[in-house]
């Protein structure tokens, strides 16, 4: 009954340990990079198309499309940051199903690297899109006084990030192992197929969370006249 | 009674409170979710898979409270720190 796989040791060489989540997430990784050099050492705009590009283009295509609805504005910015975390706990996730192999995201390192990501990307693309000023700004708005709980919220939301992706999984992986060692044959494969919908869920609520925070880092509040344009054309619609 | 008994008795009892209480009031956000998700659809069906796809993530987000209680239940009955204190002393 292991709660933790950090605790799963492969190899030892004086103080360097190879635990199951370095492993895992490491093949994870080279899995993904391997892939993607593979497919794009012949790429082609003509008819010919092989079949592993036409997978890459149409995820791109979605990832992009679902970044444009999410947010209203150009997916270029976000695009590389929002579907390397989208695309690595996809792969992480479903992992998990094939035996022997532990998902690099149920352990807790894991999940917390990947929220200091995001907690370290938005004041980065923050910055960059409403100016320094602007986005400090946004702390102490709309008194000083709000200054300490906009720093807790903004901790919070990123620990709240790092433990539901790790819960998740991890309980996922661990509702298999004990029904496995009660009914061993037809339960856990149903819990399987569950823990696949809820990881790919999972995937999709942290992408999306972390794209909420880095576009609403950039939105400068000060567009009201627009918005009360909007709101006065969209009641002029609905009457 | 040792102190080591009184310390598993207490952790057991805990973590099956904390998963019952701690798993009610997310199970009734989610039905109050998933029944205005269907009425929803029911109104509009041209907007489901909008509809379905903010009702999958909101859902993610409310289960991931009952994930909470889950995971603090788990740490109390296989990870205690307060068996260390008691076996190792």
């Amino acid at each position: 009954m292991e709660i933790d796989i950090d605790q799963i040791i492969y190899w030892e060489w004086g103080f360097l340990k190879l635990n199951a989540t370095l492993l895992f997430s490491w093949l994870v990784m080279l899995f993904m990079i391997g892939i993607s050099i593979m497919i794009t050492r012949k790429l082609t705009s003509k008819t010919g198309m092989s079949r592993g590009q036409a997978l890459l283009e149409s995820l791109v295509v979605l990832i992009e499309e679902q970044i444009e609805e999410a947010t209203g504005e150009k997916a270029e910015k976000y695009i590389p940051f929002i579907s390397t975390l989208f695309l690595f706990i996809v792969v992480s996730n479903t992992i998990n199903v094939i035996p022997g192999f532990h998902a690099p995201t149920a352990s807790l390192s894991t999940t917390a690297a990947l929220a200091l990501c995001v907690f370290v990307a938005v004041p980065v693309f923050g910055i960059s899109s409403a100016g320094l000023k602007n986005y400090f700004r946004y702390y102490i708005e709309p008194t000083p006084l709000m200054l300490p709980f906009n720093i807790i919220g903004e901790l919070s939301r990123t620990l709240a990030l790092a433990i539901r992706l790790f819960g998740n999984i991890m309980s996922g992986s661990l509702i298999v192992a004990i029904l496995l060692s009660l009914t061993p044959l037809f339960f856990p494969v149903v819990m399987q197929a569950f823990g696949l919908l809820i990881g790919i869920i999972q995937a999709y609520v942290f992408a999306i969370l972390a794209l909420v925070y880095v576009a609403s880092a950039g939105r400068i509040r000060e567009n009201k006249e627009q918005s009360e344009y909007e709101n006065n054309s969209y009641n002029h619609q609905t009457s | 009674m040792e102190s080591i008994s009184i310390i598993g008795m207490v952790s057991i009892i805990t973590a099956g409170l904390t998963i019952a209480i701690g798993s009610i009031a997310p199970a009734l956000g989610e039905g109050r979710a998933l029944a205005q998700a269907l009425l929803a659809i029911a109104q509009q069906p041209d907007e489901s898979p909008t509809i379905t796809r903010t009702l999958f993530v909101g859902l993610a987000m409310i289960e991931s409270t009952a994930i909470y209680c889950f995971v603090v239940a788990l740490i109390i009955m296989f990870a205690n720190p307060f068996w260390d204190f008691v076996a190792g002393g």
